[in-house]
């Protein structure tokens, strides 16, 4: 479904990416590791639109999406959810979910996608009239995830949504991807807890400073001596 | 003093105060998003007053079609303004986008004398604005009673819009986040030239009340109002709209008790509001509303 082909990226005169190729199957998980300032979040920039490769191609289903702004992409079916939530605090919960699905009309399709969310996230239903800003980390971490459904994507892209989070509801974030997942969407998930990420996907990959070093289900690398050593901390 | 006069006084600062706060909002919508000084919206304020001079006064279309007319043409200059000065800067410093901003409020003032003329022009008024009503006895003239009806019915309207539309859901994500407003597949130059038109419409409707309080209109009279509105900005705390709008209601209030009950001191009103806004630039920055200053990245 969505094919990156030796991307390179550039801040300035930082090469951020340095040729990175990766595929994400139709309905699989895949995952991405690796250490801080890898270029993992580049990455997903890079194919949501809010960076621009130098170099390579980004291929979804099939129709190249390269160098497209943020908004098209959106409509051609990509969510992301960014890293650090980044809800928007002065809005409500309602609000914010609804910005999710900002450039659909479908009324009908908005009112069930918001109760799906709802029912997934009772939470933020309790709360709909909240400000984002007064929500607690995991409120928001989920509100992040509800928005980004809320455009109905086929392709949901998140950025180390169990950062900051206590272990429980990192369990959560994971037992909910799960369950995005069997709901039919394709999951692209960047992750510092290696563990859990890779026993949840299909595929993974993994980055070293700008470069995918290694590759494999997710059980090769669960088992594979490196991965364990550099990212199990075993 | 007595009390009569002081709640007439009251009544005019309100009044007047109004109409900055019209003005006011195109500053801090813009501000809040973009965090540049539109410097030119004072101006998009005395062009309305042409605009509409010249449709009503000169054309002699009907005033509800001239007013109009004005107004969705004063938003279009405002746009035209983002479009074409301030949108190829977007990634340039801020200081770029100010200075450009000061110098298209030049051309505006300085085109506006070439083209239209330096001398001033009397300004028609609606018959319904000069007609005097008598209300428990005392006698008050449409204007005083129009104005600030309309006025309130403006920002009821706009504040409907910021709160309770689409559009204005994702003016509020824009100044917040630009870069996750935009991974919500809003198109954020769409939402920016919204902000500009409604903003220089909003300045546009306080022109045309402006000049049916204050009948003669010249191509440099946006410049003090626009201070004004934008020390009522600042009072608020710049980014804020109910801000913008209390800020504008207390300038005007001020500046018409000084005229009122410290006449000695009228001829410095406008020197007032000056000191007003280099106090709280330098003693309180983000206003009574703002948000404590953050630097964007
Ligand atoms: N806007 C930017 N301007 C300049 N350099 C940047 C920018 N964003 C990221 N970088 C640099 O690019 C490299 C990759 O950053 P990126 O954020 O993609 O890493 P990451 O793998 O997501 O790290 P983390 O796990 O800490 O989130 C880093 O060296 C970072 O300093
Ligand atoms: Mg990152």
């Amino acid at each position: 479904m969505l094919k990156l082909q030796d991307l390179h990226v550039y801040y300035g005169g930082i090469h951020a990416l340095k040729g990175v190729s990766i595929d994400v199957p139709e309905g699989s998980i895949v995952t991405l590791i690796g250490a801080n300032g890898a270029g993992k979040s580049t990455m997903l920039k890079t194919i949501t639109g809010l960076v621009r490769p130098r170099k390579g191609t980004i291929t979804l289903n099939d129709e190249e999406i390269t160098g497209q702004p943020a908004h098209r992409i959106v409509s051609k079916g990509v969510a992301m959810v960014p890293e650090g939530r980044r809800i928007f605090r002065n809005l409500t919960v309602y609000e914010n979910l609804m910005m999710g699905a900002y450039p659909r009309t479908d009324r009908n399709g908005i009112k069930e996608d918001l109760e799906r969310v709802f029912s997934l996230f009772p939470r933020l239903k309790e709360r709909r009239n909240q400000k984002g800003g007064t929500l607690s980390g995991g409120e928001q971490q989920m509100l992040a995830i509800g928005r980004g459904l809320m455009s109905s994507p086929s392709l949901l892209a998140l950025d180390e949504p169990s950062l900051g989070l206590a272990p429980v509801l990192v369990q959560e974030v994971f037992q909910i991807l799960k369950q995005i997942h069997e709901q039919g969407k394709t999951i692209l998930l960047i992750e510092q807890n290696a563990k859990a990420a890779l026993q949840l996907a299909d595929r993974a990959y993994v980055m070293e400073t700008g470069r995918i070093t290694m590759q494999g289900t997710g059980r090769e690398l669960l088992e594979n001596e490196l991965v364990r050593k550099a990212y199990l901390g075993e | 003093m007595d009390l009569s006069t002081f709640i007439q006084q009251l009544l005019n600062g309100i009044s007047l105060g109004g109409l900055y706060a019209l003005i006011a909002i195109g500053y801090t919508m813009v501000y809040g998003i973009l965090r540049l000084i539109n410097f030119a919206h004072g101006d998009v304020f005395m062009l309305a007053t042409y605009f509409a001079y010249y449709l009503v006064g000169i054309y002699m279309l009907p005033w509800w079609l001239g007013i109009t007319l004005a107004v969705l043409l004063a938003a279009l200059v405002g746009m035209s303004i983002d479009r074409v000065a301030y949108r190829p800067l977007r990634n340039a410093p801020r200081i770029s986008a100010l200075i450009t901003a000061v110098g298209v409020s030049f051309l505006l003032e300085n085109g506006g004398i070439v083209v239209l003329g330096a001398r001033p022009k009397g300004f028609p008024r609606p018959e319904i604005m000069g007609k005097v009503y008598t209300l428990a006895g005392a006698s008050i003239i449409g204007v005083s009673v129009w104005v600030p009806v309309l006025t309130l019915l403006i920002l009821a309207a706009l504040l409907f819009i910021v709160y309770r539309t689409k559009i204005g859901a994702a003016m509020r994500a824009v100044s917040t986040d630009m870069e996750t407003t935009r991974l919500m597949g809003v198109d954020i130059d769409r939402v920016i030239s919204f902000t500009f038109a409604l903003g220089s419409a909003l300045a546009a409707a306080g022109g045309i009340m402006w000049a049916f309080k204050f009948p003669q209109i010249n191509p440099l009279m946006g410049i003090l109002p626009g201070w004004k509105a934008f020390t009522a900005a600042v009072v608020g705390g710049i980014g804020n709209i109910i801000g913008a709008m209390l800020g504008g209601l207390v300038i005007g209030i001020v500046e018409i008790m000084i005229v009122a009950f410290l006449p000695w001191l009228s001829g410095y009103k406008d020197a007032f509001v000056f000191i007003i806004l280099i106090a709280f630039l330098l003693f309180k920055p983000t206003g009574f509303l703002g948000e404590p200053l953050k630097e964007k990245v």
